[in-house]
């Protein structure tokens, strides 16, 4: 009997091993308020160049942190550290003078050695950055003196500047960041309780205009339902990205505001541009045809969201509306796969990430490719076995993924990245794009780039996901941008 | 009884060296790498070798194995791959949510299930006695995800006057804000385990109250009282400790549910997180300590069992002789 109980305990115990399977202008806003942000985006760690995710972003960057730039939730490139710069005749060398009187929270004064510290941990061979491959032009970095840095490059780059805004000006003194800080921004670090809140204090030293409220307190859900709810009960006053379409509804009061902001997340059907039967142009063509993308949108997010026919946001200078290029209609689709050898069609495995949007989407998918012959095989995987298999195995026919930053289109000009898309005439566009003299060329290059890019449906830009921020009808000066994710709490006023 | 405990402690503490032997095994079998937690897409080879580097997944499993054992006797069971932090620390910290969850929404389990089962045995005949059988089977019906979404809608939603989750950020220092922040998800888990504790006890009573000794009792002249509280009640309650060191341990394990439903930051969403990130570390320490937990509420049953069931000691001798 001893035994018999000791088992079912054992039996207990081994479930327990098997679990591992910018409005302003408010009225007497009070300067003292503390701003509850809800997310369910919380930092991995507090380091954007060791993996913090998005989180770390939306929580830290412009509030705590601050660049020599600054992207503004309207997109435009801002001076922040820096207060001028020159650019040499040859468009190799770049001479920033930094601003004076700015204090780390440390207390320390702001000087070119830190910059030069800074930009070499984005560099770094341990570097997690995202926007590492964006730095690899820079070939030196000197500081002649406190409030200069010459940067040297080894190629022209034009999307230089704008690179620079995503890096965080650190202390060098600052050797560990991951759960500390010590940055330049408004707020200091107040208290991060993991899985719970982090809370920002306003900084007393700070060099600029001081912070609209006295604290912001991020609070982490896992569960968008327990988000709405947080709302809904005041525990927080505004949600940063809302990913509950049918949540909304409940929100359409006086007592709340909804703003459908701009947004840079786009959910794409990647096909392996190097395996049959995607390598073939007109394959791709006929899916993407194929596809209902507005049904798909409408299904998944209502009246929110925008179809952009291609990698490219409308926030992006280089955007167009090439949703014509491939339109929906499955009789074209018929005929192209006939033309490209597959009049019966094909079977292919679509490699799906398990959260939402991608099951209902691929389901969706799935309908409409039998239309045209195809044959789809859902294969639900995590989000680390999409990391192994898809990104570093390249094992895969075709996957749903979401890209979340702005101007990225520029990787189709990398015939090596994930999807493999090779076509020279990108490539040679998209370097010269880059080596531009002027904004303008850029402009007309990448647009040319993304034609081709759409001509030859290197993948299927479904649509572009909506940012919408709900809050408190009583808070103002929250950004309604979702660009790269940030969210600057300093304008943030209640009452 | 002393010769019992120490085979049954070598017993206990051979069955905790096994689970963290299984624990890092079963884990290095699942596919994946905890160092794509770290990467973005676009991460270059270079970054991903670095990650690996920094995480320790490019380490000989041996040798990992070595790092798990000697943290594990050092009780500090690493630090996260992903966030840095020491692991031991966090744990106590989501403890602190879940351990005060599970035992007092267990307690009043107990409280409610008791008299509850006790006068649904009784009176089995009765209207009540059958209503109460009826709401108990309904309360195992009804998913303890629902219960909670329930109270949220009615308490907070409705009438506003509980949190519908979260905890303070200033966490136990908050004495109020902390206990108000609990009290749903304690009546969530309370409901439905009260509703399991009372079909138990009404089963283990209704066995009792059949048995001959029971009749006998009551042919000596007591009443069904007087004969309950004598001869019964240490009967009914040697399967029911049975079932309540299960329902505990399964609780404990179980609060990731309710932690979700009312985003507390308890031990069960500290392990979901975890698995899906691969961090190895955290994932052995949480699992480590709610398989330890599990563990040492089986050993305790034993020991109240063996004590308020002498027979049970009888037993052992009898087979060995």
């Amino acid at each position: 009997m001893n035994t018999k109980k000791f088992g079912k305990f054992a039996m207990v115990g081994v479930l327990a091993l098997s679990l591992v399977t910018t409005t302003t202008n408010a009225i007497a806003a009070d300067s003292n308020a503390t701003i509850n942000i809800g997310s369910l985006y919380e930092p991995q760690n507090l380091d954007n160049t060791g993996g913090g995710g998005q989180g770390v972003t939306e929580a830290l960057n412009g509030n705590v942190y601050e660049g020599l730039f600054k992207l503004t939730d309207s997109g435009k490139v801002e001076n922040l550290l820096a207060t001028a710069y020159k650019i040499s005749s040859d468009g190799l060398t770049y001479t920033f003078t930094l601003r004076s009187n700015v204090r780390f929270h440390s207390g320390k004064t702001l000087t070119s050695a830190d910059v030069k510290y800074s930009i070499g941990k984005v560099t770094a061979a341990n570097s997690q950055s995202a926007r590492k491959s964006s730095f690899k032009v820079v070939k030196s970095v000197a500081t002649p003196n406190d409030k200069s840095v010459v940067i040297t490059l080894s190629s022209r780059s034009i999307s230089f500047v704008y690179n620079l805004s995503y890096i965080w000006i650190v202390n060098e003194d600052a050797k560990d960041i991951s759960a500390s800080e010590d940055g330049t921004g408004p707020y200091t670090l107040g208290t991060w309780k993991r899985g719970s809140t982090l809370s920002l204090n306003r900084f007393d030293g700070y060099w600029g205009s001081a912070a609209k409220n006295k604290q912001v307190v991020f609070r982490y859900f896992t569960d968008a339902t327990a988000l709405n709810n947080a709302l809904l009960t005041r525990a927080v006053d505004v949600i940063t990205s809302e990913q509950s379409p049918d949540a909304l509804a409940q929100f359409k009061s006086s007592a709340f505001k909804i703003t459908n902001g701009a947004s840079t997340t786009k959910l794409l059907l990647v096909f392996n541009d190097r395996v049959a039967p995607f390598k073939k142009p007109l394959v791709r063509k006929a899916i993407t045809s194929a596809i209902d993308n507005k049904k798909l949108l409408q299904s998944i997010w209502g009246e929110y969201g925008t179809l952009t026919g291609s990698m490219v946001p409308p926030t992006d200078p280089w955007y167009e509306n090439l949703t014509k290029v491939n339109p929906y209609n499955p009789t074209l689709a018929k005929k192209q796969l006939a033309q490209a050898g597959y009049p019966k069609g094909f079977t292919f495995r679509l490699d799906t990430p398990n959260y939402d949007p991608h099951p209902a989407a691929a389901t969706f998918i799935k309908s409409e490719l039998a239309k045209v012959g195809i044959t789809v095989n859902i294969n639900i995987i995590t989000a680390d076995q999409w990391y192994n298999n898809v990104y570093k195995k390249l094992d895969y026919a075709a996957t749903l993924q979401e890209h979340v930053n702005d101007r990225d289109v520029v990787w189709y000009g990398n015939p090596n990245f994930y999807w493999g898309y090779n076509n020279p005439r990108v490539i040679s566009l998209i370097n010269a794009a880059e080596q531009a003299k002027s904004a303008t060329a850029q402009t007309q290059l990448l647009k040319r780039a993304n034609r081709i890019i759409v001509a030859d449906a290197a993948s299927d830009w479904i649509y572009l996901y909506p940012q919408i921020v709900v809050a408190s009808s009583t808070l103002s000066g929250y950004p309604i941008n979702g660009l790269n994710s940030q969210f600057f709490a300093y304008n943030i006023t209640k009452g | 009884m002393l010769k019992y405990l120490i085979r049954r402690l070598t017993f206990l503490f051979f069955s905790i060296f096994l689970a963290s032997v299984s624990l890092f095994v079963l884990l290095r079998l699942l596919p994946g790498d905890p160092a794509n937690a770290l990467l973005s897409v676009g991460a270059t080879p270079e970054q991903i070798a670095a990650a690996q580097h920094k995480v320790g997944s490019d380490l000989p499993l041996l040798q990992q194995f070595l790092k798990w054992i000697v943290q594990l006797f050092s009780l500090r069971f690493g630090n996260s791959l992903i966030s840095g932090v020491a692991v031991a620390p966090e744990i106590a910290s989501r403890m602190s949510i879940t351990v005060p969850l599970t035992m007092t929404a267990f307690l009043l389990a107990l409280i409610v299930a008791v008299p509850l089962g006790f006068v649904a045995a009784y009176r089995a005949r009765t209207w009540y006695g059958s209503a109460l059988n009826a709401i108990s089977q309904l309360g195992i019906a009804i998913p303890v995800f629902w219960v909670g979404v329930l109270l949220i809608l009615t308490f907070s939603l409705r009438l506003m006057v509980l949190p519908a989750g979260g905890f303070p950020s200033d966490g136990w220092a908050d004495t109020a804000g902390a206990l108000k922040s609990l009290l749903l998800p304690v009546l969530t888990i309370a409901i439905v385990m009260s509703a399991s504790l009372t079909r138990y006890i009404r089963s283990a009573t209704l066995d009792v109250l059949g048995s001959d000794y029971i009749r006998t009792s009551r042919a000596l002249g007591s009443s069904y009282v007087e004969a309950m509280w004598r001869h019964g009640v240490r009967n009914a309650a040697v399967p029911v400790v049975s079932i309540l060191g299960i329902e505990l341990a399964t609780t404990f394990i179980g609060a990731v549910v309710v932690e979700s439903v009312f985003a507390l930051p308890g031990l069960g969403s500290l392990l979901v997180r975890a698995i899906s990130q691969r961090d190895y570390p955290v994932i052995q320490g949480v699992l480590f300590v709610s398989t330890m937990a599990v563990l040492i509420i089986g050993f305790c049953v034993d020991l109240i069992q063996r004590w308020m069931d002498p027979r049970l000691n009888k037993s052992l001798t009898a087979t060995r002789g």
